[in-house]
């Protein structure tokens, strides 16, 4: 099958649905430019009222989306970093998110937020390496962080398409990621996991960019120490598929998260809680997480490196949690 | 008296100004009696502005409003009983009683909502615009904020965005002279209207206690918008009668003075109106009567009416929050 890279999967994504469907229209910082690939050749195929360039004004741009929206469009907006969003956060938090219950549901916001090159490339310090996603899901957005390039595309049109807001974090690391990917129109669903590759004595849970990380790791423990490791991708974080998960650990027994949000109350707390209340029984080695520090990231590459989540940590983890076991 | 206002138009603008008077004395009341959860930011004084602003506006036309959005919401035709059935939290309420005072919305009636957040409501009505603009309907968006939210930054960005734009949008500031209890002169150099005019927009200021002066202006506005023309601003000064929400009237403040407070019920936007239609013979004396009695009439069957209707069930109240729900989202508080 044909190939593409994750950039290239979104811009197909972006393209079919403002083909099929005239009400998305497109938003944000240099949209039309278009220079990392994303939004190639939009502004051309859909004109100026779809694909809008906006000042740099994030807290306007999403309220406006948030306007068009309540008024039958279906807008996505795109977050040239993902940092940015704290610029909006009132428009995130208080108006798009709460929006539909405060109103009693007298409309819908179907609107999509590209978060753009989340996470670190290395070297871009504090205010430019966030994975932002927990506060996002805290926030009650429905949330999808797709690891290769055939689910970046499905799960972008299944995002436009929803009735509800919905983030799409792009991962910095996935994006050159290169994979099959059909041509035609196809969704993945929200709320359904997958198991990237099977085994019976561990499940590692790895989110987003830190998928093909865990199954390189699933690989060497499996030729070096012979451990099975099933490697589980949500995709979705909102909604989270918590029987999907729950039917890996039954099997294993042993779980550890890895996942490149903060170790308090980042991503990884939540499944770890999930966990522990409805998998306590299944368990017989004590839940790992292996997550960022509690820190910005340094800018320094090996202070950096420090704080990030490790392959070398997931696999002393691994073998920490298989030392336990089944009686 | 306005030129262009056809006289049954001049009358239901005193009617329309004062349901929205009588409205919020019976929410100061109602919230004295603990029948409504939750803080008012009552109208009063301001009527002029919404009923004025609204009389230029057709259904279709969509606002946004703020904390002090029951005056909004009444002018552009919100009815009485389902305001007060969500005031009291009632199923029957506009929002099902999920959202209060601050959030009353009638899609149907192109009210997308009052707000918490001081200046929120500006980009929304902005992205409203731009659907009417691209889809070459001749509506407009109108938003409504106070002389505080002139210094939100959102509000800014959003009147940058009009102006390059040419949305059909109508930014319509009341200046009620103070933020709660901060003057306006203590936070802002130059006069409101003047800095939208630095966004390259038609921008004025009118007598926010004259319902015919404001409905002028804002007419002019509104055909500019509808004509292609772009963005306008309209400042209109006025003040509002009770303290910043309906808790204040329990509290000691001096931040005004009685006496400020007494000259400007001296030009009462309800007396002045009555006067002028009686003087231009659009009405009598009497007729102004029997417009009151009605409006008081529907206060009455409007409260009646949202205490009668049920109370939403506890069970129901992670309704809403999503348009397609997933399972165990969104998550209850205890274990499922
Ligand atoms: C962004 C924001 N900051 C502060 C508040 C708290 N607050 C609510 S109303 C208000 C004063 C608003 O003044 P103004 O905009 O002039 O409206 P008015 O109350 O006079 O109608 C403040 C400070 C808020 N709701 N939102």
């Amino acid at each position: 099958m044909r190939q593409l890279r994750f950039l290239q999967a979104m811009n197909e994504a972006y393209r079919q649905v403002m083909a099929e469907d005239e009400s998305v229209m497109i938003l944000g910082e240099d949209i039309r430019g278009g220079i990392r690939g994303e939004t190639k050749g939009l502004h051309a195929a859909f004109g100026d009222d779809r694909v809008l360039d906006t000042p740099i004004s994030e807290a306007a741009f999403t309220g406006f989306a948030t306007g068009a929206a309540l008024a039958g469009l279906r807008p996505i907006v795109q977050f040239q970093v993902p940092s940015l969003i704290y610029v909006a956060f009132d428009q995130l938090v208080n108006q798009a998110a709460k929006m539909r219950l405060m109103l009693g549901g007298q409309a819908d916001l179907p609107v999509t937020y590209t978060i753009m090159v989340s996470g670190t490339r290395g070297g871009n310090a504090g205010q430019h390496s966030d994975n932002p996603y927990p506060y996002l899901v805290h926030a009650g957005f429905k949330v999808v962080c797709p690891s290769t390039a055939y689910d970046a595309k499905g799960l972008m049109i299944q995002a436009i398409r929803e009735q509800d807001p919905v983030v799409f974090i792009a991962s910095a690391m996935s994006l050159p990621h290169k994979g099959e990917v059909p041509e035609e129109i196809y969704t993945v669903p929200l709320g359904k996991g997958q198991v990237r590759r099977a085994g019976t004595d561990v499940t590692v849970v790895a989110v987003g960019h830190l998928v093909p990380e865990a199954l390189a790791v699933a690989e060497s423990l499996s030729e070096k120490r012979g451990i099975s490791v099933e490697v589980w991708d949500p995709r979705t974080l909102l909604p989270f598929d918590r029987d999907g998960l729950l039917e890996s650990v039954r099997k294993t027994g042993r779980v550890v998260i890895y996942d490149d949000t903060n170790r308090s109350c980042g991503y990884a707390s939540e499944i770890s809680a999930i966990l522990g209340e409805h998998a306590f029984s299944s368990l017989i080695a004590p839940i790992k997480r292996i997550t960022r520090a509690d820190i910005p990231l340094p800018y320094n590459p090996d202070l950096e490196a420090a704080v990030l989540p490790s392959p070398m940590q997931l696999e002393q983890a691994i073998c920490s949690v298989w030392s336990y076991s089944k009686s | 008296m306005s030129n262009i206002l056809p006289p049954q138009m001049a009358r239901k603008m005193y009617a329309d100004m004062f349901r929205i008077r009588q409205f919020d004395i019976k929410v100061v009341e109602l919230v004295d009696d603990d029948l409504i959860p939750g803080s008012c930011h009552e109208y009063c004084g301001q009527e002029a502005v919404a009923v004025g602003v609204c009389s230029a506006l057709t259904k279709k036309d969509i606002l946004t409003s703020t904390h002090r959005g029951h005056g909004h919401t009444l002018a552009k035709g919100g009815d009485v009983g389902k305001m007060f059935a969500e005031l009291f939290g009632k199923s029957a309420g506009y929002n099902k009683g999920r959202g209060g005072s601050m959030h009353i919305a009638d899609f149907s009636l192109g009210i997308f909502g009052a707000n918490g957040i001081v200046g929120a409501g500006a980009p929304i009505a902005c992205g409203a615009a731009h659907k009417f603009k691209a889809a070459g309907e001749p509506h407009v968006a109108v938003s409504f904020f106070g002389d505080g939210a002139i210094n939100q930054g959102v509000v800014h960005e959003a009147m940058n965005l009009a102006a390059i734009w040419r949305l059909p949008v109508i930014f319509v500031c009341e200046n009620n002279l103070y933020a709660m209890t901060t003057p306006l002169r203590d936070v802002t150099i130059l006069e409101l209207y003047e800095r939208a005019q630095s966004y390259g927009m038609a921008s004025t200021k009118v007598d926010g206690m004259d319902v015919g002066a404001v409905f002028d202006t804002t007419f002019s506005a509104v055909e500019r918008a509808r004509a292609g023309g772009g963005p306008s601003f309209i400042q209109c000064d006025t003040y509002r009668y009770f303290g910043h929400y309906s808790g204040e009237r329990h509290m000691k403040t001096t931040y005004r003075t009685q006496q400020e407070i007494d000259e400007w019920k001296k030009r009462d936007p309800l007396d002045f109106w009555a006067e002028r239609l009686i003087q231009g013979s659009i009405c009598s004396a009497q007729d102004i009567e029997r417009m009151k009695r009605e409006v008081d009439e529907q206060i009455a069957e409007g409260v009646e009416y949202a205490s009668q209707c049920p109370a939403p069930s506890p069970q129901d109240a992670l309704e809403h929050m999503y348009a397609v729900n997933y399972p165990y989202t969104p998550a209850q508080g205890a274990e499922q």
